[in-house]
Formats: C-alpha cells, structure tokens, sequence
C-alpha cells in the first residue's frame, strides 16, 4: 500500500463518516419526532379518554387467590389441608420506623433473631404496600399479649390466613411433598391471571405433580378506593375455582406400620393393590417434616436436612436404586420356563461354586459347600446361585433384557410423582451405548442372581411382583384415585392395559416356589408364616454394597455397618388370590429373611386382617 | 458546532474547569448526563413511593458509575484499540462460561457470580462488540468488501445470538445494533442494507419460530394488549393509562395516581418514562427527549473530531446505540414497541446498564481528550 493511497483513503473514509453521521442523525430526528407523535395521540387527542380510565383506576382489582384442593387417603382421612392460622404481619409502607418497630415486637413477643432476619428478607422481595407476616402461627397467648398494645403498633396487624398443614408430616413427607413461595422461575412460567395473589406452589411429590388441578384459578374482585386507595365498595367479583380434593389409594395408616416397622434403618416399603394399581403404602425412611417448608425453612434447618448421612430428603422409593440381589430370581426363572431354556423337573449341580469354561474365576454361591443336585423349585426356595449363574448363561443377557423389561424392570413405572429413576436393566446394547464396551459372559452370570450393572428402585420391584402376581397382566401403579372439583368427580389418565403372554402352568411354578420360600422348613422367609391362616408367596434379596475379595469370607459382624448388605423382600398375598404386593429394601439391613420380610409380612397381614374387617 | 469550538476556545481559565480538564472529562457531555440523572432521581422517589433507600442505592450505583467513566476517560483511547480483539474474546469466553454454568445450575444464565459482586457478561458486549468491529474494519480500507463485511457480521452474530440464548432479547437488540452501527459508518453500501432489510423483513416468520413462548406472548400482547387485559396485556394498558391522563403538563411531581395506585407494574425500572409522562406531562416528555437529543448530538460531534477510524467509527456506534436504548424503551413504554426488557437509560432503577452506559461515555471523553496529545 503507497503512502499516497492511505491518504487519499483516509479522506475517502472520512467524508464517508461524516455524510453517515449526517444521515444517521436525520434519522433519529424522524424516530425521535414518531416518538413525539405517538405521546401526543396518547396525553393531547387521547387525554380525556385516558384520564377517565385512570380515575376508574380508583376501582382496584384485588385479587381472590383460590383455595388448594385437599389431600385425602383411601380412607377419607386428611393428608394435606389448610388450616387458619394468626399471623402478626406489617405493611411496610404504614410503618414510620421499621427498626424500631421490629425491635419493640422483638421485645414483647420474644421474638428470635432468624425471624426477624427472615421477615427482613422477604420485606426486600415485596412491594411496600403489601402485608408482610413477621410470625406465623402465633399461640393465643402471643395474640393476646399483641391485641393490649396494638395501638402503639400503626401498620402492625394480626391476619388469619390459610396455611398448608401436613398432618402427618415425616410419614408423607415423600409422598404428598410439599408446597413452598413461588420462586422467580416459576413465576416466569406461571400463567399469570391464574396465580394473581397466590404465593405457593407444589414443590414436590403429589403437590407437585398435580399443581394444576390442586392450584386451581384465581379470580379478583374490583373494589372501588378512596383517594387513599382505602376500599370503600365491592363493585364485581369473579369468584376464583378452588382446587380439586384428591382422593389417593394410599392408606395412611398401612403407611405408619411400614415406616415404623423399618424401624432404625434406612429404606423403602411400596405396597400395590394388584387389581386397581393403587398404590398403598409409598414410605421412604428417614422422612422430614414438610410443614417448615411452607413458609421458609430456616437455612441451619434445610443444610442439617441437606448433608445428613441419612439424606432425609432423598426419596428412597421412588429414585433409590438398588441391586435386587436374589429377588431377581422367581423372574429369571420364569424367563427359563418362558424361552424353554430349561424345565421346571431339569436339575443342576450346584459345588457351591461356577466357572466359566477356560476361566480361573470362580462365582460362589452364597452356601459354602453348595446346594447338591437341586431343581427348580429347591433352587428357588433356598436361593441357590449356581443355578441361576448357569440358567442366565443359557438365556443370554439380551433375553433376560427383553423378558425382565416386560415386567417394567430398568423403565420409568409411569406413576403419578415427578422424579422417578429408571433403574437399570443392562444388555449389550445398553452397555455399548454407555460405557463403548463389549459385553462379557461374566456379566451375563451375575445378572443372573441380581447383582452388576442391575438396578431397580423399590417401586419397581412392587410393580414387577404385582404384574407376576396378576398372571401377566400388567399393574399401572399410581396414587390418585380420582379427584373431586366443585363436587364433579373425576379420574386421572389411565395407563393402557397391556397383558404379557405368558403360560399359567409356568406362572404357578414360580408362584408355587414363591410360597414354598415362606412357608416351607428350609424356606428363607419362613418366619413370616407363623400364625398366618392364608399363605404369602415371597422371595428374599441380599445385595452386595462391597465386594468380597476370592476366597475371603463375608463376615456381618466384622465389618462396617454402612458397608453390610441391602436386605431386600417381594411379596404378594394371598398367593392363591393375589391382593397386595409388597417390595421392601433395608439399607444395610443384612440378610433379606431376618430383617426385610418381617417388615412385608406385618403390612400384609394388616392390609388382610382390614379387608376381610370390611366385608 | 462552531459555537462549541469557540465556547471551548474561550473557556475562561477557571479551578473547576481545570480540575475537569484534568480528569479529561468533557463538560458539555457531563452536563447533559448530569441533567438526566438528576430527573432520574426525581421520578424514582416518587416512582418508589417516596422510598430514601431506593435513592441512596441508586446514588452509589451511579456514583461507582461516574469513576468508572472518569478513569475509563483517562486512559488512551489507544490502549482500547489495542485491546480490543482481548476484550471482545474475554467477553464472549464470559458468555459461554455463564451459559455453561446456567446449564449445570439449571438457573439464572445471565449472571456471573465473582463472589465480592455479581455481573452479567452480556453487558460487557455492549461496548466490547464494536470495539471489535471498529478494530476490525479499521484496520482494512473503507467502505468495507464482502469479505470483511461476512466477517464483522459473523464477530457480531456470536454474541448476539449467546445473549438471545439467555434468554435476553433486549440486550442482544442492543448489542447487534450497536455492531450494526460500525458497519453502518463504516460506510456498509445502501443497497445492501435495503436488501438485508427486505431480507428481515421476510424472515419474521423464521424468527418467530425461534423465539421462546413468553417472547411470543408478548409480541401478541403487543398487537393487542386488549385480548389479556388481566394477563400480560396489562403492563400496556395500564402503562398507556399513565402517559395518556397525564395531558401536556402532566399531574406534577409525585402526583401520578398511576404508580402511586399501584396500577403500573415495574413503575421504578423498565416502565418509569410512564410515570414521568404522567407526572411531567408531554412537555416533560419532549424536555427529556431533547436533553438525550442533546447528549447524542454532542457523542455524534465528538465522533466527528475524533482523529482516527477507529475511535471515529466506536464513538459513532456509542451515540448510536444510545439512542437506541432510549427507543427502545420508551417505543414500549408508549406502546409502538413490543416489550423487550430495555431500561431507560440513566433513568430507571438498576446498577447493571448504568455501569455499562457511563463506561461508554467514559471512552467518549477518553476519544475526544485525548486527541490534542495524538495530534502534536
């Protein structure tokens, strides 16, 4: 580039700019001046027109939040409501000196610290006219003692107000959730005119799953003001649509056996009325108090909740995923009838060990000296591994895949919660995709007694037991039963029915080993059939959560607590006429005979003893 | 312009001018941005409902503002240009950074949280954006070729798309528009832009298929605000409402029954020109418009005077895109605009776009004081 061009650029450029700048210039005069038309169509030619809008302004819309619909159990008994409750709440813009206000509440009322902080808080959140609660639920003696010196408090006032109450807070926590303040995001999706004047939403479990029908709309009223903005008069009122009561399958207090009978341990019990889905029993132990949550828990509180060891929070039922150990079993069996991959009659030896041909490898079976010749009702009444090594060998993995994932094994149950976990049935496929490996024979055997990659979550288990139960025809778990609005019931969306093709004879030898598992000597759940008159059919489960080294010995009492076994039980009952299927899992509970079953076997019998009450 | 020349010429030798001289502020614009906050703080006392707190937060907002513009102002506008590639980088790496980090906290994404404050990249584009074109274009010979044209095009289509995915339309309208604004003075060819424009036009519908639903809504809302009265046609109406009672002198200060009822939503930020309309009436209106008339005039001279492509080309974009904003937001708050979430600059509530603005001033007055000392 020569020197001379640059400059003779450098011009070019610069009348350029300036002829730019000019244009530019006209052309914010022409917006500019649309700008100043538009303002005097609005405040000259539109001014009578907006000036009788603004003083019909003096008619406000107060808005007219709806009531949430009530949670009720099978039973009719209330598992969410709302109950009045007194609030000491301030309007910020009455209230000449706030510091001192607070201060002289805190005083009289003993109010702690956290309040206040919280109460300052939220006041930065709101508009200076709306009315902010500092106490909730007060005792009548706080009432009292406020109701003496409410003079000297302009702006301070006692409201009643409706707030969520779960009545039986830790058993449900998992279950029904609980609602919390609207939070920015959601308001973004909130449809607005159906939420003007709530301030709570469904953050989990049924309150969350079923907001909408719970929430129902809000309507307003249009008051005409002083020129205080004081109401004076109601003109009209659009009534707001209270939310639907919900009627669940679930019985509270089959719900209180279960989580009591877990007893010192962490877990899940899932019961399912086979014939309807229903779910009864949905516990996850340690459960929480959801009531805090509803106006704010305090952040000491919601991090004790958070980095517990027990993770209270943690919904064990619905996304906890476990090994199912030997309650894999009756359902690899069925497999083997199913795909002809062996007879119920054919027996195998069982050394207590299994090898792969050419491989060093041994897979032991949890007896030490092994089971002997066994067929297959024995091999499933004592749990035999080798048995069940060499029956997933004969299948293949992808059988077992496509088999178990009839039964909804490693798939989303579909229930009425959000948040479930699929769990994890493996195949060659599966494992290509997430791990970009090959599929070996090994993991083909371990499959075979439950252990792996395989994962199912306690609702699985239930679920794929009841559809086992019901011969095949599969069971939608849900929880909902029907919903009730303005008095017009109605039912949730119903699953597609879908029966599995499978041969009776073939249902009732598994069937017919799942009862032996109960009620016969060497049976591994024996204790749970004394002093019943029907009979329960049921399989145990251990799952590994640490692995034994070759030859090592496995010894309960040795080691850490946190690293014993899962116990795991599934059940159905009565065996010949299936009711209730029961899946339970005990974290770190041991063997599944001596702690899970004991557990299925009380919600059982209650469910029973209650039916046959009612008839 | 030749009354500013001669007005500078014959400034009398005074403390105060000399200390401003010093701090290479320009006094004409300071002036003008002086005037503007002083009414901001006017209308928000009464658009708060008389709230001290607002006003001593927005004080320190723009008090923290007014240093950055003074220490921006002092640095050579040579440094900018230098940096400017670096900036632009470092901002859009932010961008993507936040993105990130929304994905993972499945939260906000416009924030970046530096633990002693927070602050949203995007903003940062405002000013980095045509930093970046005006290096780029500066350094080749103008009016710029296609090539050079599909390459600035494509240095302002990232960030403006990363921004649109936050998602915040009104910052990426202001940040494409003010990388715009450089090829404009560059001297982009006319056909060109009235075929783009064509081009836009019939590309709505793409657009509109893009957009998220709430934007969606507030497109229909804004074609009839009537269909949602108590929905989201309401901000319209009521804002309408407000400006349209107010007449041509207005209802005085602090007598907007409008805000004061509460009838106005978001009455201290992005709908606060409604109050003043209601308060000062269309005279106010035209006043306050005059005085950013005023400002922009004077960043456009600025422009004019300054001695090299690239700051000439960044000064234009900034008066260019300051106008924008105020079109922006007031073509909503009168309802000519869909709304699109742009304050009204200098005036509504918020720390983020204060900051943001000053510090394009701040490298105006850095442009037009630092010129006698790259000429000698």
């Amino acid at each position: 580039m020569s020197r001379s061009h640059t400059i003779k650029n450098t011009h070019e450029e610069n009348r350029i700019f300036v002829r730019r700048a000019a244009i530019a210039l006209i052309f914010i005069g022409l917006l500019s001046t649309g700008l100043i038309v538009r303002l005097i169509y609005l405040q000259i030619i539109g001014h009578d027109h907006y000036s009788t809008l603004a003083n019909n302004n003096h008619i406000k819309i107060a808005p007219l939040p709806p009531t949430r619909g009530i949670i009720f159990d099978r039973k009719g008994r209330v598992l969410a409501e709302n109950t009045p409750t007194f609030s000491l709440e301030l309007i910020p813009e009455q209230i000449k000196d706030m510091d001192d206000t607070l201060a002289r509440l805190q005083k009289l009322l003993e109010i702690p610290d956290e309040k206040i902080e919280l109460y300052q808080k939220l006041r930065k959140r709101e508009k200076r006219f709306t009315s902010i609660p500092l106490l909730l639920r007060m005792s009548e003696e706080e009432i009292a003692r406020f109701a003496t010196v409410r003079p000297y408090f302009p702006g301070v006032d006692i409201q009643a107000r409706l707030v969520r109450n779960y009545p039986y807070d830790v058993l449900t926590s998992h279950v029904i959730g609980y609602v919390g303040r609207i939070n920015e995001e959601e308001l973004k999706s909130l449809p607005a005119s159906e939420y003007r004047g709530s301030h709570h939403i469904g953050k989990a479990g049924i309150e969350l799953a079923y907001e909408t029908a719970l929430h129902g709309k809000s309507g307003y009223a249009e008051i005409e003001t002083n020129a205080q903005s004081r109401p004076i008069s109601t003109i009209k009122t659009i009534d707001p649509i209270a939310g639907s009561n919900l009627y669940l399958s679930l019985d509270i207090d089959l719900q209180k056996t279960a989580y009591d009978a877990l007893d010192i341990y962490n877990g899940a019990v899932v019961a399912i009325e086979i014939k309807t889905g229903g779910v009864l029993v949905f516990a996850s132990r340690p459960g929480f108090d959801p009531n805090p949550f509803v106006y704010g828990i305090d952040s000491n509180s919601y991090n004790e909740l958070q980095t517990s060891d027990a993770r209270p929070m943690f919904n064990r039922a619905l996304r906890g995923q476990y090994p199912p150990g030997s309650t894999i079993k009756p359902f690899m069996a069925l497999a083997g009838l199913e795909y002809q991959a062996i007879t119920p009659t054919q027996r195998k030896f069982c050394p207590g060990y299994f090898q792969l041909p050419n491989v060093k490898h041994k897979y032991r079976d949890w007896k030490k000296g092994g089971h002997g010749t066994i067929d297959m009702n024995a091999a499933i009444v004592q749990s035999c591994d080798v048995y069940f090594y060499e029956l997933a060998l004969a299948l293949s993995i992808d059988k077992i895949h496509s088999f178990l994932t009839e039964f909804g094994f490693g798939e989303l149950s579909g229930i009425d919660l959000v948040g479930e976990k699929p769990g994890l049935l493996p195949s060659k496929q599966w494992k290509r995709k997430a791990r970009n490996q090959s599929w070996y024979p090994g993991e083909t055997v371990i499959t075979g007694i439950g252990q792996g990659y395989t994962q199912f979550t306690p609702l699985q288990l239930a679920r794929g037991t009841a559809t086992l139960a019901n011969k095949g025809n599969v069971v939608n778990p849900h929880l909902v039963e029907h919903l009730v609005t303005n008095g017009i019931t109605s039912l949730p969306p119903a699953a597609e029915p879908k029966m599995l093709q499978l041969k009776p004879q073939n249902v009732d030898t598994v069937t017919s080993a799942m009862v032996s598992v109960v009620h016969s000597a060497r049976g591994t759940a024996k204790v749970i059939s004394r002093g019943i008159d029907y009979q329960i059919a049921g399989k145990t489960g251990t799952a590994q959560v640490f692995t034994v080294k070759q030859d090592a010995k496995y010894n309960e009492n040795q080691i850490d607590f946190k690293l014993r076994d899962h116990a795991l039980f599934i059940s159905f009952a009565p065996a010949h006429d299936p009711q209730i299927a029961v899946a339970v899992v005990v974290e770190n509970g041991g063997h599944g005979g001596t702690v899970a079953a004991p557990i299925a076997g009380q919600v059982i019998r209650q469910y029973l003893k209650d039916k046959a009450n009612e008839n | 312009m030749k009354t500013e020349l001669r007005s500078e010429q014959l400034d009398p030798p005074s403390l105060i001018g000399d200390i401003l001289r010093k701090l290479h502020i320009d006094v004409p614009l300071l002036a003008g941005l002086l005037m503007v906050t002083g009414l901001s703080f006017l209308v928000l006392y009464s658009a708060s409902g008389q709230d001290i707190q607002v006003l001593v937060r927005q004080g320190a907002r723009i008090g923290a503002a007014f240093v950055l513009m003074t220490v921006l102002a002092h640095i050579n506008p040579y440094q900018f240009k230098r940096h400017s590639l670096l900036l632009y980088g470092i901002g859009v790496a932010l961008l993507i950074a936040v993105l990130i980090m929304g994905e993972i906290g499945k939260g906000a994404q416009r924030w970046l949280d530096l633990g002693f404050f927070r602050f949203q990249p995007s903003e940062m584009l405002k000013i980095t954006t045509p930093m970046m074109i005006a290096w780029y274009l500066s350094e080749t010979a103008l009016p710029p070729k296609w090539k050079q044209l599909g390459i600035a095009g494509l240095y302002i289509l990232i960030p403006t798309l990363l921004i649109a995915k936050q998602p915040d339309l009104g910052t990426s309208i202001l940040v494409a528009s003010s990388g715009a604004a450089v090829i404009y003075f560059a001297g982009l060819s006319w056909k060109f832009i009235i075929s783009v424009t064509i081009v836009m036009a019939s590309l709505t519908p793409v657009l509109w298929h893009f957009m998220r639903d709430y934007q969606r809504d507030r497109v229909l809302t804004f074609l009839n605000p009537e269909a949602d009265p108590m929905g989201r046609g309401y901000h319209i109406i009521q804002s309408k409402i407000a400006i349209g009672s107010g007449g041509l002198y207005g209802k005085g200060w602090q007598g907007s029954t409008q805000s004061q009822l509460d009838f106005l939503p978001e009455s201290s930020t992005d709908f606060i020109f409604a109050v003043f309309a209601e308060e000062f009436g269309l005279i106010g209106c035209i006043v306050l418009l005059l005085i950013y008339l005023a400002i922009i005039c004077r960043c456009l001279y600025i422009a004019l005077q300054a001695q090299d492509t690239y700051c000439r080309l960044l000064a234009g974009s900034l008066s260019f895109t300051f106008f924008v904003y105020v079109f922006v937001n007031m073509g909503m708050v009168i309802g000519i605009l869909p709304v699109v979430g742009v304050p009204l600059p200098l005036v509504s509530y918020g720390g983020t776009s204060m900051i943001t603005l000053l510090a394009g001033f701040g490298i105006l007055m850095s442009i037009h004081t630092h010129k006698k000392f790259l000429a000698s």
